[in-house]
């Protein structure tokens, strides 16, 4: 009968920001509030406060069955409107409602208690998710199993691995039954290989016709998701869209900022990080910084960065990803250099690697570049999302029409021949 | 906090309403007894951390009520011979703890209960009075505990209570759960916003003991308006109740009556300044 599973209308959180650096007040300073403003020595207090709306205006309906991604930058509103949707926190104007159970995964281990047991924490964790202790009981067997701690049932938690915690937090989450589920970032945390299994619960979890809200910077895992994707920019909806066309919107944004992306300047700063990135920039042929670039015609990555102190090792490496959350390739600024010991030590200073990616490699479309940072063995930095690109169609006019998948479109050396041999044209 | 309004008929799927919630709320008192399996798993919680990881396990909560019966016995009873309704000095003292030290657990423990529970509250939705709901439920455990340590005690002195006295055991132990979780609301709530609460409430708790009739009998008290003074303070019926009931000490109807009635009034006033302030706590904490 329901036709809808979820609506929110004119969603918005308001909070007023106070100046003090305190944000629980002792019981004194609002004694001396009430007192000051009923003498009139200052007038009602409201100095140096000011309003914050972290989300306004959202509106939208999700049918029965669908899985919506909500991206955009931090501090976008994202984690807000989940939060609202999860009832943690109130809207301060607009409504919402749902048709359903809702399950709401905040963050890995909710409930969890360091104290007790892997098994007692499966109870207590289930139970404040809000699965019935019947059904948990039901699939505890289930849990256990997917989590791979059955020889660790009767330790407690704080006696665990931090993968083990993980993967035993993960795999209660998982199995919660309700008919809206709302994720946050849940696979930001853990290694890749744990990374890929929440990715294909959650896989799971979207074909069995569930409504799902997923709240994600990981794009990659948004396409590969979800249906639909609301693009939040400043708390306010930018735009609500089928996934592919949102993704690109919000990284139009990204490359709007003209194929460039600056870090501030890590002077002054206390950090001890061995590498601190300053620029990113895309160059055409001409040298012009460029947030676009044509198919068939080479352009140059280029990274600036300082080392603060000596590191073995040491490579600056781009990694290519498509919007669509394929991996194209990765390129270290070692590898042109592949006689080189593997362990050199690379002076403090300031640097900057650059390459050229040939013409006719890269299909159309939008890319990701990863920034990451690496010494001998051990990685310094990564930025999955450093910044993004669009590779315009091109080549001779009028040719390159069609659209075609896949992340490469190499000019191959085609030779066409006429086979006489056989049957005759 | 944002409110669930009824469920549809029974096929269709529950309908969740969200919207802002500001001015006094209704208590959907119906919407905590269906999250009550929240309370107790919170509640199971609470006791197995408390027990199952101290070094002594349960034996705190017998060593608690015996300890404070033991020196209460030596200074008051030995000592300075404080009036006991003429009543065994020990068993006296061990019986007003036994509601007393309920209190004081519950109230401490409430209080705390929403602050320490900050990581729950920011993460996952359920009907935050289960907070210090749970957490004064979970002081029954010790109760219990204290009170098989009190038959005992009776059990030593060859003492049987009245049985017509003993069912009202229930009752009173009901009201002192009234007046805890009446206090608990109130300061956990307060301790969200001021956690100067957190501060003071053992200096409080101190003068409150002193201000209940634990080492001294109410009847120390001049009759008139100062026992009825002193009766506004909840526990003190409560506690010459159990003595009633339990040693066949004297009548402590008046008393009574007066803690039902504060208690009542915390209770309830508790609940609707919980409900009134509870959608900031996620925004506070």
């Amino acid at each position: 009968m329901a036709a809808v599973a979820l609506r929110v209308r004119d969603l918005g959180k308001h909070y007023l920001i106070e100046p003090s650096t305190s944000r629980s007040h002792t019981l004194k300073d609002s004694l001396w509030r009430a007192a000051r403003s009923a003498l009139s020595l200052r007038k009602a207090a409201r100095g140096g406060r000011w309003d914050l709306w972290a989300l306004r205006h959202v509106s939208f309906e999700l049918e029965p069955g669908t899985v919506l991604g909500v991206i955009g930058r931090n501090g976008a509103g994202k984690s807000t409107l989940l939060k609202i949707l999860a009832r943690v926190t109130d809207p301060s104007e607009g409504e919402g409602e749902f048709f359903g159970r809702v399950g709401a995964l905040l963050q890995v281990g909710t409930g969890f208690h360091h104290d007790l047991s892997g098994r007692d924490n499966i109870l207590l964790s289930g139970a404040i998710l809000g699965m019935p202790r019947a059904e948990i009981l039901r699939r505890f067997d289930e849990i256990v199993a997917f989590a791979g701690v059955e020889a660790f049932l009767e330790t407690p938690v704080r006696h665990y691995s931090s993968g083990m915690y993980m993967r035993l937090a993960f795999a209660v989450a998982a199995h919660l039954d309700s008919d809206i589920l709302l994720v946050d970032e849940v696979l930001a945390v853990g290694d890749a290989e744990f990374q890929r299994r929440c990715l294909g619960k959650m896989d799971e979890v979207a074909r069995t016709g569930r409504t799902v809200v997923f709240v994600s910077h990981n794009l990659a895992a948004v396409l590969r998701l979800t249906h639909r994707a609301l693009v939040l920019d400043g708390g306010r909806t930018a735009l609500l869209a089928p996934t592919g066309e949102a993704v690109a919107h919000y990284l139009d944004q990204h490359s709007a900022a003209g194929g460039e992306r600056l870090w501030p300047n890590p002077e002054g700063t206390h950090s001890q990080a061995p590498f601190a990135p300053l620029a990113l920039r895309v160059r055409d042929e001409s040298g012009a910084i460029v947030g676009a670039v044509r198919a068939h015609r080479p352009f140059s990555v280029e990274v600036d960065y300082l080392l603060r102190s000596p590191v073995h090792g040491f490579r600056v490496g781009i990694r290519f990803q498509t919007t669509g959350g394929d991996e194209a390739f990765t390129s270290f600024d070692s590898d042109a250099k592949a006689d080189d010991p593997p362990d050199g030590v690379r002076p403090p200073g300031r640097f900057r690697s650059r390459c050229t990616v040939p013409g006719g490699l890269l299909n159309e479309g939008h890319f990701l570049f990863g920034l990451q940072a690496r010494g001998w063995r051990r990685g310094l930095f990564t930025d999955e999302h450093a910044l993004a690109i669009r590779v315009e169609p091109g080549g001779p006019e009028g040719l390159w029409t069609d659209h075609r998948p896949g992340p490469f479109r190499p000019l191959l050396a085609w030779q066409v021949e006429a086979d006489d041999g056989q049957e005759a044209r | 906090m944002s409110r669930l309004v009824g469920s549809d008929p029974p096929a269709g799927p529950a309908r969740i309403l969200l919207r802002p919630a500001r001015g006094w709320n209704a208590l959907r008192l119906g919407e905590l007894w269906e999250y009550h399996e929240v309370v107790l798993v919170l509640v199971w919680r609470d006791i197995k951390v408390r027990y199952a990881q101290a070094a002594l396990g349960l034996a705190w909560a017998v060593l608690q009520p015996v300890a404070s019966m033991i020196v209460l016995s030596v200074i008051f009873g030995r000592l300075a011979r404080v009036p006991s309704d003429g009543l065994p000095y020990a068993a006296f003292a061990l019986t007003g703890l036994l509601p007393w030290q309920l209190f004081q657990n519950g109230v401490q423990r409430s209080s705390l209960s929403l602050v320490q529970n900050a990581n729950l509250l920011t993460r996952v939705y359920f009907p935050r009075l289960s907070l210090p709901l749970a957490a004064v439920l979970g002081t029954l455990v010790d109760f219990v505990i204290a009170a098989l340590v009190l038959a005992g005690l009776l059990a030593w002195y060859d003492w049987t209570p009245a049985p017509e006295r003993l069912v009202w055991v229930p009752a009173l132990a009901a009201l002192a759960v009234l007046n805890t979780l009446g206090i608990g609301l109130w300061l956990s709530a307060l301790n969200v916003r001021y956690r100067d609460v957190q501060h003071t409430l053992p200096f409080l708790l101190q003068l409150a003991l002193l201000a209940s009739p634990i080492a001294y009998s109410a009847n120390l008290i001049p009759e008139g308006g100062w026992r009825t003074l002193y009766g506004l303070n909840p526990m003190v019926g409560v506690i010459q109740g159990f003595r009633w009931a339990l040693l066949g000490g004297p009548a402590a109807g008046s008393l009574l009556a007066i803690s039902a009635v504060v208690g009542s009034l915390l209770l309830v006033s508790g609940l609707y300044y919980f409900r009134r302030v509870e959608w900031s706590f996620a925004d506070r904490l």
